[in-house]
């Protein structure tokens, strides 16, 4: 039995806890912003906060969560309206948009510690977020422009 | 800019017993007109959207519709795969024509239904250049109805209403009506006879052409509600994996899951049945896990302890191909096209350059790995799936499973990246036959993305070699290029060992070059996998070898790259290739006198290219510039690639510039995100993409061991070109050809910069 709040709701569960926090959320709460794209934390589409840190989903278990915050693409901003999720649309990021949540809340993550990154930061904060169309200039550039003094 | 909150891909939410229109544009609605023959207006240009399954449908009831409120439902009938054409650059040239606040237009997905909406396949770089006349002319023929409506209300002339911007007016008295009020009376009015219909103007477009849209679904996408065919979730789902043969074409010999049943969730086991080749896309087979969750199919599927019969591709080993493709360049192949005494020219040449070129099967590792899901109830079939091809996929899955078509409804959902992959719908299938085993529960199966690298349809392995001849003068005057490459109608065609003529046509018997004797040839290459095409197909390999052979040739002659790639181009000509051509000629499926191979495009786009980028600009120690230039889906492309090489070897971009000549084009914002994301992809192949087997056995499993690029090793800046256009120069691609000329113009990029030439591909560590 593991008690774990997402996105401010208490929930309880008594599943197989070697389940990935991913599976859970996806196949269980249908919380399916949060994507799955390698299961081995490899590639960031599953990212999500745990107590506020960026974390790949797909890698870690329920048994692990117990009286943890886990927050969501969904839980991030009541109305979509995050200023990255704003930057995310001002830049006109997206292609298909699958990795899109995984990216944002890597960024938001990043930016709520450091809110005045420097290039390298960015880079290393989104390195291990896998973008396949090839959208990491605007990612960039949207990054930048949600952060402090942009 | 503007951006919508998009209503959600209806089908999903619907019930499938409705009719066809009402499940796609919702109820209420007043749909604008009965029948609406296709049409060309005037000035319309030839495309091969005719040839294409189904063709085109112009009916704009299929099409547009408006509500009382004026609300304008566009359907989307394409896949929508992360180029925009689909769910927005479409949709748009219809609200452009129908003079529509684009605020008040919504997108819905129409499932697969080639009868009703005409080719639904998006493959090809085709989507605008087949349907910006169609679109624009259901655009203008509502635009007609809502004016002539208006009229009667009013008792007056025709000639005196307009429409615009969401509304009828009465020009000599400034009377208006919304087009939510005039949709009923619309609705009655005759369809316009097609000589009436008046085209909008270029200056009076809204949209077209103006980059001032966003893509419909990017509100959706950026708070997580888009939903992909991995995002599909029914009550009851059952979700499913599958073990498949490791070594294609092999078979389960003996599987025990005694193991499998004992994991908590795991309902049922079922073997799915291969194919013998040619299997087109047909399920691998193998045995399916069916659990109450992802977590315990995957865990059930690990338990299982199958026995696999390899069977005919048991030893392939790609060093060994490899060794086999090359010896089938080095001598003669199937002519595919000849033009004067080529041998002659090469034995009687002052000078003979020769170089091979290599690159290996790459994977398209789409973010999104395949899945779908399906559930058979009453002898009729739902299918939720991302597939590029959902007309073609619902027939298919319909005949394998013995049912009419009529009984199986596909749902599209978003495409999580395509790239060719989903053009081939084995998973829909694979769903569907799992269907008939879950006593009417729906069941999704769900690649992983070991599945995904190791049972893909691979962009092919290809040897080029070439050969130039050149006269005391320096002038190229023989020009021999033999290509082997597995090809991908071996999916279709028993034993297939040579290239079909869509292969033959991208980049290789068009080749744009003056040059007086020229001889192209294919090699033999059987296929030990499936192939597929993958974001513009044998073009990349072509222009790949052939446009790093012209640097190649420069340097050796002591030249400048761009004017010895401008000098082989020759002047401005249609080149003359289908009458050159010894096997069927393929020019993208379009008529060549609309899209001819037009040399005068192919030298401005280079022209172009090299002074956006500043060619010959002074750079930094160890960096290098690179040129490449290529015409593929009926586009000009030319790349200037700046590239960085430390003294370790590692490898860096710190600018791209890419002009594209894409005839008239619609969006011009999609059109950068397409060439950008080309980079991109480029330097991901040209980096890292190589799939290797072993034992009939891909080696490679996820990103750890199959890479590609990252944040940090992105191009820092691409800078896109668009050439401008008349509206009188027919549309063309966008979403491929921006790849073929990445990879040479970096090759040559890293030569300017190293002296090192790049002739296998990945790169690797070849420079360190």
């Amino acid at each position: 039995m593991v008690n774990v709040r997402v996105n401010g709701q208490e929930h309880t569960f008594d599943g197989d806890p070697s389940m990935p926090l991913l599976w859970y959320l996806r196949d269980e709460l249908g919380l399916t912003g949060t994507k799955f794209g390698c299961g081995v934390a490899l590639c960031g589409a599953c990212t999500v906060h745990l107590d506020g840190d960026a974390i790949r989903s797909c890698g870690i278990a329920m048994s692990d969560l117990a009286g943890k915050s886990v927050v969501t693409i969904e839980g991030l901003d009541p109305k979509g309206e995050h200023p990255v999720q704003v930057a995310w649309r001002n830049v006109s990021v997206p292609q298909c948009g699958y990795c899109q949540a995984g990216q944002i809340m890597q960024a938001a993550a990043l930016l709520a510690k450091t809110p005045a990154p420097t290039d390298k930061q960015i880079d290393d904060a989104m390195y291990g977020n896998i973008c396949r169309c090839g959208c990491y200039q605007r990612i960039h550039t949207a990054v930048r422009a949600a952060s402090k003094g942009a | 800019m503007t951006y919508q909150r998009n209503q959600q891909n209806v089908a999903i939410a619907n019930v499938s017993r409705r009719g066809m229109l009402k499940s796609v544009a919702g109820a209420g609605v007043f749909v604008l007109a009965a029948q609406f023959p296709a049409v060309r207006a005037a000035k319309a240009y030839a495309t091969g959207a005719d040839k294409m399954p189904h063709g085109v449908v112009t009916n704009p009831h299929i099409f547009v519709s408006i509500d009382k409120d004026g609300i304008v439902t566009i359907v989307a009938s394409r896949a929508e795969m992360g180029n925009g054409a689909a769910r927005t650059s479409l949709p748009m040239i219809v609200a452009d024509e129908l003079d529509a606040d684009w605020s008040r237009v919504r997108v819905v997905q129409s499932p697969g239904d080639e009868e009703t909406y005409g080719n639904q396949d998006t493959d090809g770089s085709r989507s605008v250049r087949h349907f910006i006349q169609p679109m624009r002319q259901v655009g203008a023929g509502a635009r007609k109805m809502l004016e002539n409506a208006a009229a009667k209300r009013w008792g007056v002339n025709a000639n005196e209403v307009v429409a615009k911007f969401h509304e009828v007016v009465h020009t000599p008295t400034g009377k208006k009506l919304g087009y939510g009020e005039l949709a009923a009376d619309a609705a009655a009015e005759p369809v316009p006879a097609p000589e009436t219909l008046h085209l909008k103007d270029p200056s009076a477009f809204r949209y077209i052409g103006k980059g001032n849209i966003t893509i419909v679904d990017l509100f959706d996408i950026t708070t997580g509600r888009a939903a992909y065919g991995q995002d599909v979730r029914l009550p009851g789902t059952l979700y499913a994996v599958v073990a498949r043969p490791p070594v294609f074409l092999g078979k389960v010999a003996s599987y025990d899951a005694t193991a499998t049943m004992k994991v908590p969730g795991v309902v049922k086991v079922v073997a799915i049945d291969g194919s013998p080749p040619p299997a087109a896309f047909a399920p691998l087979g193998g045995i399916a896990v069916i659990a109450k969750n992802t977590w315990a199919a995957m865990k059930g599927r690990e338990a299982l302890k199958i026995v696999w019969d390899d069977g005919p591709n048991a030893s392939f080993d790609s060093v060994a191909y490899k060794a086999s493709l090359e010896e089938n360049v080095r001598k003669p192949g199937r002519m595919e096209r000849n033009e004067g005494d080529t041998d002659a020219a090469l034995k009687s040449a002052a000078k003979v350059i020769t170089a091979e070129y290599y690159s290996p099967h790459i994977a398209h590792a789409t973010m999104e790995p395949p899945a779908a899901t399906a559930r058979m109830a009453d002898g009729k079939l739902e299918v939720w799936t991302s597939t590029q091809s959902p007309g073609g996929a619902r027939d298919d899955i319909a005949k394998r499973l013995g049912l009419d078509p009529k009984n199986v409804v596909l749902h599209e959902m978003l495409l999580g990246g395509g790239f060719g992959r989903k053009s081939k719908w084995d998973f829909a299938l694979e769903a569907a036959v799992l269907s008939k085993a879950t006593d009417g529960a729906p069941v999704k199966v769900v690649w992983t993305r070991e599945d995904d690298i190791q049972h893909g349809f691979y962009h092919t392995v290809t040897a080029e070699r070439l050969e130039a001849g050149l006269d005391k003068d320096n002038k190229v005057v023989a020009w021999r290029h033999r290509s082997a490459a597995p090809s991908l109608f071996a999916n279709f065609v028993p034993d297939n060992k040579l290239p079909g003529f869509i292969e033959l046509g991208m980049g290789f018997v068009d080749t744009p070059f003056n040059v007086p004797n020229i001889r192209l040839e294919s090699g033999e290459a059987q296929s030990h996998v499936r192939v597929g095409w993958f974001r513009s197909v044998n073009n990349v390999a072509h222009a790949w070898a052939i446009q790093s052979f012209v640097a190649e040739i420069a340097h050796q002659l002591g030249r400048d790259p761009k004017d010895m790639l401008l000098e082989l181009i020759g002047p401005a000509r249609i080149v003359d290739a289908p009458k050159k051509a010894t096997t069927e000629w393929w020019d993208y499926g379009e008529p060549y006198d609309t899209y001819p191979v037009d040399t005068g495009r192919l030298r401005r786009i280079t022209e172009l290219v090299a002074e956006k980028a500043g060619w010959g600009r002074k750079l930094p120690a160890g960096h290098g510039l690179g040129i490449a230039a290529h015409r593929s889906f009926v586009s000009y492309i030319a790349t200037v690639v700046e590239v960085a090489v430390d003294n370790k070897g590692n490898l860096s971009v710190p600018r791209v510039d890419t002009a594209i000549d894409c005839g008239f084009y619609v969006n011009p914002e999609r059109i950068r995100s397409q060439i950008e994301g080309a980079a991109v992809m480029g330097l991901s192949l040209a980096k890292y993409g190589e799939i290797t087997l072993k034992n009939g056995r891909v080696e490679q499993s996820n990103f750890n061991d199959y890479q590609v690029v990252r944040h940090d090793e992105s191009p820092a800046v691409t800078n896109t070109h668009i050439v401008e256009n008349g509206i009188d120069v027919p549309a063309s691609g966008v979403g491929e050809p921006g790849v073929p000329p990445f990879t040479p113009a970096l090759c040559n990029a890293i030569f300017a910069a190293t002296g090192k030439r790049i002739r296998r591909l990945p790169i690797g560590n070849q420079l360190a």
